[in-house]
């Protein structure tokens, strides 16, 4: 807690206003960076081919992908589990690392609660496809029908996914949405004192009224305090139950009590590295390396040393419960990750999530930016390989040795994936230029400016 | 600390409009945010009730200072909480333990462990709505028509400014006294803010209020075309928006087709033709017939032993150990469930049945006939009439001729008669070098 500190008259006002400046530019610079505009064309081309393979799929069916009777779950739900696991790294950095006091949060967690916004978008979009008719995905929502009561089966797995995507989504966009509001009112002030009037209205509208009354503070303050309480269990409640879509099933490899905790610890292991796959150019570009400073950086390394160290652990842990269990299936199934046929991906998700984070252990590479963030795009695709050496390799080689295969995804598959990066990417570089990508007021409520004045020796 | 500033910037008249319009009350600006609570501390303990403070970030400790009593909020939130756990819980009763029961596996239709999760995430998603609308219906907010916007040094408190505004409606403002707390305070600028002259912005502007009527209105045409469509008549077909499978072109049976001469879509046989391995002019072993006579006065006998040749592979029809080996693997597979798997006609289906408070057995296959020919039906049944009863079914039976090929079926029959002998053997009937081993 900081104490009463003495500044010259108007000295603390000057550092507010320095914040609100250096926030706004970003939004308020009149030509957009020219690398900013070259990675929103990638981006907009990468959603484009994603849209059409959208389009080819709904129009034709799933058995355009690569899917089939015995691996038949494969890229779709991988990614579904990928990039929902990615979102979960803003919601423990806005609202767990918010509990727990981390004032360093304050420059980060706007972004990084956009990115699981985009992320839990991007994710949603193939457990929907994959239903391969999803003009009747309103059917999991319970309503009274003509089909003879038929009603959603509550016991599945599957449902739980559904509440739990559903709520963690409408409690992400809730949550991020309030702490924008004091930001959208700054937006507002300044855009009607330059005199831009549309802008002024739109950013009006978005922001309330919002007026930084001390008695909205106090409820607001209430409300984000809950509501940062309520997300914590919920973030980790979501990754559990979609853990609980393998876990509970009786597939090798699957079947295991180990799956919660190992999938929340790897969802956040991959998270920062995408808020840092995210953050590092784009606070470069830009030019906020004052309020994301590289301590930022070092926490978020640390914290990826951390989980990919857990993540280690649970490698190791369901190799020695299948040797320990006696289970001949199970034993079966772990040899035949490392050593079948997809050997290749076990080795990947290996190096990339177990060897590369421990770099993280040196200063010198916490201070190299770009070293970081070639780790971290490693990091990435570790990750996407877990999920995807977890569904492939246990589908592949399950019960029936008649009914083995191997999996190779088809060009619809791999234009989906590359079409929710470009949409993932596409949103965020939007976000970054229309919305104030730092939380402007927590920044100022968390530097030492905002205790400034009052009484010598006053009270806390 | 910087107690004594230069005199406040005191704008006489607010908003640059010449304060026409009701005075709404006054705005002053301090320094730094604990100028601002030690300003609202003295208001309060003036006994000043309407008025606020405005600043870029929540100023820690300002509560205590300007009276703000704890919002009851988390007592909603908490109420939203325990209703969507309840509501959760009811759903899934409702759903799957009332409305429509899943029987899965003879597990209980209702039983809370499963139920958890969504249960749980119903109530953070209820808890998440109180703590989101009930902030803002408590704030009152939105309203983006505040007296207060109409200062533009207002606007610099999302910014950096730090204010303090008294309303005039409260019961101790006074024009020269309220001004001199607030200067005494340490304002740095003190600004008088007027209402809109023009009545009709003081309140919410119109087109809001048009806009939220209108959008509420167009949000219940669905709603209201669903309730018509339930409670009304049409024979019209349903509006098909995603056809699937739905119209395919092609006719179902026993219907019209004006393309034939006969207007019938059902195609009969070509007269004169069989199918292929449709023939099956071998009676003996296609249905267990022996014919005798000639053709147009034949009578039919059923056949007491067995084919002999396989008709489509020609090759000799053999009871050796193989054919029993197939006939008891298949036995094993159709018949065992009612008929037992010694042919006693105690299967796991009489059994259950019998479990059950039932009366129903399966005939018992290897029941030897009595010395006057009752009971035994099964052994003194001909082969042909084995033949014909697996292929067609006896009473309460089913035909399996749809799952079991000509061929299995005598593999059955030379089966059964193995069981039949063999549940009726006596130790005369064991090869004298084996007789000790089963005593």
């Amino acid at each position: 807690m900081a104490t009463e500190a003495s500044f010259e008259p108007g000295k603390a006002r000057e550092h507010f206003r320095a914040i609100t400046r250096d926030v706004s530019w970003v939004a308020e610079a009149p030509k957009p960076h020219k690398l900013w505009l070259a990675a929103l064309g990638i981006a907009v081309l990468a959603f484009g081919w994603g849209l059409v393979s959208i389009f080819h799929l709904v129009t034709t069916g799933i058995g355009v992908w690569g899917n089939s009777n015995t691996v038949d779950w494969a890229w779709d739900i991988t990614n579904f589990v990928w990039w929902i696991g990615i979102g979960h790294a803003g919601t423990l950095i806005s609202a767990v690392l918010y509990l727990t006091r981390q004032h360093w949060r304050v420059s980060i967690n706007r972004a990084a609660e956009a990115m699981t916004i985009f992320a839990v978008m991007c994710a949603g979009l193939f457990p929907l496809l994959h239903t391969g008719r999803p003009w009747f995905a309103w059917w999991m929502i319970p309503h009274p029908n003509d089909m003879g009561s038929m009603w959603p089966q509550f016991r599945s797995p599957l449902m739980w996914d559904v509440f739990a995507v559903s709520t963690y989504a409408t409690t992400s966009i809730l949550f991020w949405y309030m702490g924008l509001v004091p930001d959208l009112a700054t937006f507002r002030d300044r855009c009607a004192l330059q005199g831009k009037k549309v802008r002024s209205v739109i950013y009006g509208v978005l922001s309330l009224g919002w007026r930084g009354s001390a008695r909205h503070w106090h409820r607001y303050e209430r409300a984000y305090l809950i509501l940062a309480g309520l997300a914590t269990p919920l973030v980790f409640s979501v990754h559990s139950v979609v853990s609980f879509d393998f876990a509970t099933s009786q597939l090798p490899g699957w079947h295991t009590t180990i799956f919660p905790p190992y999938f929340v610890a790897g969802a956040i292991f991959s998270g920062f590295a995408m808020v840092l796959t995210l953050m590092l150019p784009l606070r470069y570009l830009f030019n906020l390396q004052h309020i994301i400073t590289q301590a930022h950086v070092h926490a978020m390394c640390r914290i990826m040393l951390a989980t990919g160290m857990m993540v280690g652990l649970a490698y190791g842990t369901e190799f020695f419960i299948a040797w320990y269990s006696g289970n001949a299936f199970e034993l079966f199934t772990f040899r035949s990750r490392a050593f079948g046929p997809f050997w290749w991906a076990y080795f990947a998700m290996v190096s990339c999530n177990v060897l590369v984070p421990q770099f993280f252990w040196s200063n010198w590479v916490r201070n190299n930016n770009v070293l970081i963030w070639i780790l971290c795009i490693f990091i990435n695709i570790g990750m996407w390989f877990e999920r995807f050496v977890i569904i492939a390799t246990s589908l592949s080689r399950s019960f029936l040795p008649s009914a083995w295969s191997y999996y190779h995804p088809t060009k619809w598959d791999v234009g989906l994936f590359v079409g929710t990066i470009g949409l993932f990417s596409m949103l965020f570089l939007l976000f970054f230029r229309f919305v104030p990508v730092i939380a402007m007021s927590e920044v100022k409520g968390a530097s030492p400016e905002a205790h400034a004045g009052g009484k010598e020796g006053g009270h806390h | 600390m910087s107690a004594k500033h230069e005199d406040p910037t005191v704008v006489p008249s607010g908003n640059g409009n010449g304060g026409e319009g009701e005075l709404y009350g006054y705005l002053a600006e301090y320094d730094t945010p604990g100028e601002l609570k030690e300003a609202a501390r003295k208001v309060k303990d003036a006994g000043y009730t309407e008025f606020d403070c405005y600043s870029p970030f929540p100023v820690h400790g300002i509560d205590p200072a300007m009276g703000i009593k704890r919002t009851i909020l988390p007592l909603l939130i908490f109420g939203g909480g325990f209703s969507g756990a309840a509501g959760g819980l009811l759903l899934q009763w409702y759903c799957n333990a009332h409305a429509w029961t899943w029987n899965i596996s003879g597990k209980p239709t209702w039983s809370i462990p499963a139920n958890i999760p969504i249960a749980y995430e119903c109530a953070i998603l209820l808890s998440v709505f109180t703590a989101f609308f009930g902030m803002w219906i408590l704030n009152k907010l939105p309203q983006v028509w505040h007296p207060l916007f109409r200062s533009d040094r207002f606007l610099r408190t999302t910014d950096d400014g730090f204010f303090l505004a008294i309303d005039a409606r409260d019961r101790r403002f006074d024009a020269a006294k309220t001004r001199s707390l607030l200067q005494d305070a340490g304002a740095i600028a003190i600004e008088d803010v007027h209402h809109d002259p023009d009545p009709e912005k003081k309140v919410m502007p119109k087109w809001i209020t048009a806009f939220i009527v209108a959008s509420t209105a167009f949000a219940l045409i669905p709603f209201a075309i669903a309730a018509k469509a339930r409670n009304s008549y049409s024979p019209e077909p349903h509006i098909h928006i995603f056809p699937d499978m739905d119209f395919q072109p092609y006719n179902k049976s026993d219907t019209t087709n004006a393309l034939f001469d006969d207007g019938r879509a059902n195609r009969g046989e070509v007269p004169g033709t069989v199918a292929r391995n449709h023939l099956q002019a071998d009676t003996t072993f296609y249905n267990g017939l022996e014919m005798t006579g000639e053709q147009g006065t034949t009578t039919a006998k059923w056949v007491t032993g067995f084919p002999a040749k396989y008709p489509e592979e020609g090759r000799p029809f053999a009871v050796d150990q193989a054919l029993l080996d197939r006939g008891r693997n298949r036995y094993e597979i159709y018949c065992s469930p009612c008929h037992g798997y010694d042919g006693r006609g105690q299967g796991m289906i009489p059994t259950r049945v019998a479990a059950g408070g039932g009366n129903w057995q399966a005939r018992n296959l290897v029941e030897a006939p009595q010395a006057n020919g009752a009971g035994g039906v099964a052994i003194q049944m001909p082969n042909g009439q084995l033949f014909n009863t697996i292929s067609n079914g006896y009473n309460t039976m089913m035909g399996y001729a749809a799952q079991i090929p000509h061929a299995d079926r005598w593999a059955i029959i030379a089966y059964v008669r193995a069981l039949q002998r063999a549940q009726n053997a006596s130790l005369d009937d064991v090869p004298a070098d084996q007789r000790g081993s089963i005593r």
